[in-house]
């Protein structure tokens, strides 16, 4: 075990933290909204709504997020709609086609824990709400949304541990976050268990700090 | 386009057909892996004894919060030479290889492994334990009850949760490809990049991967229904 380089790589495998906070920060940003209007279209009435939304559901669940950056990274840029259209400067660029699979892939797996989350407030209590005069979106708001928030938090902690895993496929194009780092250092200094070891350590940090703040809000959400 | 991915040597068609025999192979070699990884762990888990317990706290924390890619990184890289450290203990003074199956295989099953870890877990401890002490009481020897009690109940509380894991080890197989194993991915990628077609292959990649989950989602169905044959539900 050689420590020096181990202390050495430190310095440059947190280099790669900003960007892996970056990515997972924005796709989980964008990835709630997509889960709203999916879990939202999943419980609607209309038929089209609904397939369209369990669709995109089954098929961001059901294949692997490498293929989804890959497709949307690669094969979007070989049409030339694409390239002309005013989508090229966003679609050209490695860190928002990886920003946007992660933020459609966890935006598929959020909208299933959303959509549970719903379903698990009790129907009377919506019934009540109605019969005492709030119209559908204000006991959407008052009574359905609080409860749901807190049935869905668990799950969702659960969720964002997975991206700040997943945006490590981020490096399979091109870009150096930690795993992007920890590869090329791997690549110049064969040292690959001190490396592994010290990126590993980073990585299980930052998924702790994401599973303690999860747990902050459940407590604060909690009913007394 | 389509014709691109025609059989025989003019289409990619039976090459990626192939890519997706190995993904499967590969899945299905992590996942047994992982059964064993995950029934040890989940024994060591629930053993009284203390450094078990800590060693498997410790593998299902690191396997289940550090990027899979890394994992696969580590193996990839670092695996010839554990092989060979591990092999001059014994004397052996050339350099072992690990073939990319292997490697893919092992990377994946300890990842699997973790999550089996935490099913197979709560399965065992869903078993009643007046059972257990119950099979001891008409005599059988530990190992017996475990055999005849423990283990087929186990199995069906899993079946489930194992579902979920295999669900998620056939789609970890797609990060194998970065160590140029021939399955769906590495085989999309050699064909996007000879053909300059990239979208048509990923898309292509895409549907084996949902033919394949979708089609082992409905043999775990099956096979669920299969194992509550025989158990009473509360309601209906």
């Amino acid at each position: 075990m050689n420590w020096e380089l181990m202390w050495d790589s430190l310095p440059k495998l947190l280099g790669g933290v900003p960007l892996t906070l970056q990515l997972t920060g924005l796709s989980l940003a964008v990835g709630v909204l997509i889960a709203a209007v999916a879990a939202a279209a999943r419980l609607s009435d209309n038929l089209l709504f609904r397939s369209a939304a369990w669709s995109y559901v089954f098929i961001f669940r059901g294949t692997p997020l490498l293929v989804q950056i890959f497709l949307i990274y690669y094969g979007l840029g070989q049409f030339d709609a694409v390239r002309q259209s005013f989508l090229w400067p966003v679609l050209r660029e490695a860190y928002w086609c990886a920003v946007l699979a992660l933020a459609l892939n966890t935006g598929a797996y959020a909208s299933e824990i959303f959509r549970g989350a719903v379903l698990s407030v009790p129907h009377g209590q919506v019934e009540a709400a109605r019969a005492c005069g709030m119209s559908r979106w204000l006991a959407f708001r008052r009574i359905v949304a609080p409860q749901a928030l807190r049935q869905a938090l668990p799950a969702y902690g659960n969720e964002v541990v997975l991206m700040v895993k997943a945006s490590s496929l981020a490096s399979t194009v091109t870009l150096l976050e930690i795993t992007g780092v920890a590869r090329r250092l791997i690549s110049q200094t064969y040292a690959v268990f001190e490396i592994f070891i010290v990126a590993g350590l980073i990585y299980l940090a930052l998924n702790t700090l994401a599973a303690v703040a999860v747990r902050w809000c459940e407590k604060r959400l909690a009913t007394a | 386009m389509l014709e691109l991915l025609a059989f025989g040597p003019a289409g990619w068609g039976d090459e990626m057909l192939r890519g997706a025999a190995t993904t499967i192979a590969v899945a299905v070699a992590a996942f047994s892996l992982g059964l064993i990884f995950g029934s040890l762990g989940a024994w060591a888990k629930l053993s009284a004894n203390r450094p078990a317990v800590w060693a498997a706290e410790i593998y299902t924390t690191v396997a289940r919060g550090v990027p899979e890619l890394l994992v696969i990184y580590l193996l990839f890289f670092g695996g010839g030479a554990a092989a060979t450290a591990f092999g001059r203990l014994f004397g052996y003074d050339g350099f072992v290889e690990i073939d990319a199956f292997t490697i893919g295989a092992i990377a994946v099953g300890l990842i699997s492994g973790a999550y089996s870890t935490e099913v197979i877990r709560g399965a065992a401890r869903a078993v009643p334990k007046g059972q257990l002490e119950a099979a001891r009481a008409c005599g059988m020897s530990p190992l017996l009850a475990f055999r005849r009690v423990m283990v087929p109940q186990t199995l069906r509380y899993a079946l489930p949760g194992l579902g979920n894991v295999w669900q998620l080890t056939l789609k970890d197989t797609a990060l194998v490809s970065v160590t140029a194993l021939a399955e769906i991915m590495r085989m999309a990628n050699v064909a996007a990049n000879s053909t300059r077609q990239p979208f048509i292959f990923y898309m292509a990649a895409m549907l084996l991967y949902l033919a394949l989950s979708t089609g082992s989602s409905f043999l775990f169905e099956r096979a669920e229904r299969r194992s509550l044959r025989g158990v009473r539900r509360a309601a209906a």
